[in-house]
């Protein structure tokens, strides 16, 4: 039971420092929000420009779905990604890295506090997005299934949260450019899981890569959710899918993180760096 | 016989660092070795020092016992227990205060000891109680108290580095050049916290530094380190006896350790 109370208290602290440490960085979370939805307006012009372009008659407003839902779950679905990938990087750079892996808690822990800051900060963040890009087009979800799509949202968190900790070795693994090597990560991942295209329109190697990007379910799920309204029924099997993979990877990347973390132990790459 | 609070048998650390030759893409690794069979037993309530340059192997020493890095040879036990096979037992016992004094910069002295309270599973409303009381023991003012550490003096930065380390009440302390870069005043303030927490808490330190005169005033044995070896291990009096009276004078520490590694502590270069 003590156990149990330190570990939970150990957890709240990763989060409460990520509250404290989004407050006080405020200017940043600005100008990143504006950056996303810049983005994701830009994308989602090229839907409502699709009939001037090709000079055709097309289903302008399902486009224009079709690419807010790509876009908006890339968001989503990259804070995630980036909050665990990062945690590594960020402790470098505000020079705290030797003072956390100090600390008894174990990495679990600081997994689980980073995890849960994460996924509430990106609902938060892709709300307040996509209520200011409902502003800009006329959406249609009456025939969404609203509910299968959060449900298989939170199920492809998990997914994320592995690929997060896989990661976070890079900037454990090369303390200068272990960063910038997780951009390249979340890049590639972007451009196999169908964020703005089907996968089927990616050669035939790139699609048997996007068969393995959780990404590429949860969006591609989520489309039938909102555009199709398909029956939370229907998803269960992805949903399963996603956890069950998501358990795996994430399992995976502690085994992995817990190894790399004893070689930076060995060579003495927990060394603060910047 | 009681157990140590710290033991070293014949730990040994290796580092091997890069380097570019002149052929293009060939890089080179080079050895340091950065401990050499360094041995040492740290009693209860014993303030122990390690005196040496930079780059004698102190920090790492520190960083070995801190669970930051992993031993190439030998053993280290803190109150009996393994850093490496017992890491989480040794990490609830342990706390460091390093030179950098490294903080969320843009969080106040309270939000960064709410966060090490938190890491430590400690109960968040005595932790509270706790902080004030060290922080004003320190010296450091309240309206301080809620400012950015980023606009601190590195003098009221480092105070609440000490503040930090001391909060989760460790049994054994790890001072890692703590005073290093301070003002007199401020240096003062910080060895009597030291000198205060052996004596009312019952608390182990270790403490490097290349500070002689600290080491002097505040160290009940003291261990030079030279090139990852001890070259000397011995109370304060006992390591100016090794040294003979100059001018009718005894030996100040600076002198002994002149004639211990034959170059005086100031012109060591870094090779850490």
């Amino acid at each position: 039971m003590n156990w149990m109370i330190r570990e939970l208290r150990g957890a709240y602290a990763f989060v409460e420092r990520n509250i404290n440490l989004t407050k006080r960085y405020w200017g940043w979370e600005i100008v990143w929000l504006i950056s996303s939805l810049v983005n994701s307006l830009a994308v989602t012009y090229i839907g409502a420009g699709m009939e001037r372009i090709s000079g055709e008659t097309l289903d302008t407003q399902y486009i224009i779905t079709y690419l807010l839902v790509g876009t908006l779950i890339w968001s989503y679905l990259s804070v995630i990604f980036y909050s665990i990938s990062e945690m590594i990087a960020w402790e470098r750079w505000e020079g705290t890295i030797e003072y956390t892996f100090m600390a008894p808690v174990s990495r679990l822990t600081h997994l689980v506090g980073t995890t849960l800051f994460a996924i509430g900060y990106g609902i938060l963040r892709t709300l307040v997005i996509l209520l200011i890009v409902a502003a800009f087009f006329r959406l249609d979800l009456s025939g969404a299934n609203i509910g299968g799509a959060v449900l298989l949202l939170l199920a492809g968190s998990v997914s994320f949260v592995g690929l997060g900790i896989l990661a976070a070795v890079l900037p454990l693994l090369y303390p200068e450019r272990g960063a910038q090597m997780t951009n390249t990560a979340a890049a590639i991942l972007l451009l196999i899981s169908g964020v703005y295209y089907p996968v089927a329109t990616l050669p035939g190697w790139l699609q048997a890569i996007a068969s393995v990007s959780p990404a590429t379910y949860v969006i591609e799920g989520m489309r039938g959710c909102l555009l199709r309204g398909e029956s939370t029924g229907s998803l269960l099997p992805t949903v399963f899918t996603l956890i069950g993979a998501g358990i795996g990877v994430t399992a995976v990347g502690l085994v992995i993180f817990r190894k790399v973390e004893r070689y930076a132990k060995r060579t003495g790459r927990l060394k603060r760096s910047g | 016989m009681s157990i140590p609070a710290l033991e070293l048998v014949q730990v040994r650390k290796v580092f091997f660092k890069k380097e570019s030759s002149a052929k293009r893409f060939s890089r080179s690794r080079r050895e340091v070795v950065a401990l050499d069979g360094v041995s040492l037993s740290v009693g209860r309530g014993e303030i122990f020092g390690v005196l040496g340059p930079n780059g004698s192997g102190k920090s790492t020493l520190i960083r070995l016992v801190s669970t930051l890095l992993l031993p190439d040879g030998g053993t280290i036990r803190v109150f009996g227990h393994d850093v490496v096979r017992e890491e989480t037992i040794v990490k609830r016992m342990i706390n460091r205060v390093s030179v950098d004094a490294a903080f969320f910069k843009k969080f106040s002295p309270l939000e960064n000891l709410s966060y090490a309270a938190r890491l430590y599973g400690l109960p968040m409303r005595e932790a509270r109680i706790r902080m004030r009381e060290i922080l004003l023991r320190l010296g450091l003012k309240e309206d301080a108290f809620t400012q950015p550490m980023e606009q601190l003096s590195r003098g009221m930065q480092q105070k609440v580095a000490v503040a930090r380390g001391f909060l989760t009440s460790p049994t054994l302390l790890l001072l890692d050049e703590p005073t290093t870069g301070l003002d007199p005043h401020s240096k003062r303030d910080v060895q009597a916290f030291v000198r205060e927490i052996r004596a009312e808490h019952d608390a182990t330190v270790l403490l490097t530094t290349h500070d002689m005169e600290e080491a002097d005033r505040l160290c009940d044995r003291i261990a030079v380190i030279d090139e990852g070896k001890f070259i000397a291990l011995d109370t304060p009096a006992g390591l100016k006896t090794k040294v003979g009276w100059r001018n009718g004078q005894p030996p100040t520490l600076e002198e002994v350790f002149l004639e211990l590694t034959g170059h005086p502590l100031a012109e060591k270069e870094v090779v850490e």
